[in-house]
């Protein structure tokens, strides 16, 4: 196998890139390898771009903690207050 | 004549409990799943901050900083949670599925599809998030630990590998292995 046809057939290692992309960044032959593999294969494109939205959905979700209805319960909120209280008196 | 920048925030451990509570839970809710546990981590994080309270400088917000103890207490939890590691990947086989042909092509039952969120506005998609979190919630410990405090914390790589203990190379591992049992989880369960 040639290295042109190596990097298309190889989704394993696309994908990969893909992730590395996102985290690190890539050196230039890893983009350009990327670049090659992705002209060519419409189901890894399909896969770079729900990557990147995921990332997305997951750090909205995590960091929005302040939007959110869970939310403790008052006899377990008091209780907590009161042992903050005792642990204040005690000095 | 007080200058604004030097006045620096306070603590009122009276308020606590008003103030920051539900905050720290959701905040531990999220990133552990355990209900019971992240109560826990609340009660822990205000007892911990009593106690270093005098080493509190005011640098940042008094919420910033309780956020902070707590973080490092969710981190040692992935931690416990990652070192019976072998024991827990092993039961959890389709973890380990291979998305590939040896040639590094796609098995086919395994490729892509179109989510049809991607053009719309997901980040409002409620229904989506609640997936969304089933789906990472069925990844390995160590898997989940390595993606929520890479995607989430955004901590250095380096500091996440020391941390969990894992090489470099099993970083990368981990982080394509996760994302390609979550994108596939999400094409599952969401069309």
């Amino acid at each position: 196998m040639g290295p042109i046809k190596k990097i298309r057939y190889n989704c394993r290692k696309a994908t990969l890139l893909i992730e590395k992309k996102l985290i690190s960044g890539l050196s230039l032959p890893e983009k350009v390898e990327l670049h090659i593999h992705l002209a060519g294969c419409s189901v890894c494109r399909v896969f770079d771009k729900q990557s990147a939205i995921i990332n997305t959905m997951v750090r909205q979700m995590l960091t929005n903690a302040d939007d959110n209805n869970v939310q403790l319960d008052d006899d377990f909120k008091q209780d907590l207050q009161h042992r903050i209280e005792d642990e204040l008196n005690k000095d | 004549m007080s200058n604004p920048i030097l006045v620096s925030n306070t603590l009122n451990p009276h308020q606590w409990v008003n103030n920051h509570a539900d905050y720290l839970y959701t905040y531990a809710l999220r990133r552990i799943n355990d209900d019971e546990q992240a109560r826990d981590l609340v009660q822990e994080v205000f007892l911990a901050a009593l106690e270093k309270a005098d080493r509190f400088e005011g640098r940042s917000s008094e919420r910033t900083w309780l956020t902070a103890i707590l973080k490092n207490k969710i981190i040692d939890i992935y931690r416990k949670r990652s070192s019976g590691l072998n024991k827990a990947a092993k039961t959890d086989e389709k973890a380990y599925e291979d998305f590939f042909y040896d040639d590094g092509h796609w098995r086919e039952e395994h490729w892509p599809k179109e989510f049809g969120v991607e053009d719309q506005d997901p980040l409002h998609n409620k229904e989506f998030n609640r997936v969304l979190q089933q789906c990472m919630q069925k990844l390995p410990a160590l898997w989940l630990a390595v993606f929520t405090m890479k995607h989430m914390e955004e901590e250095s790589s380096e500091n996440i590998c020391k941390q969990l203990k894992v090489t470099s190379a099993n970083f990368w591992v981990i982080i394509h292995r996760a994302k390609l049992n979550l994108r596939a989880c999400l094409q599952k369960n969401w069309i």
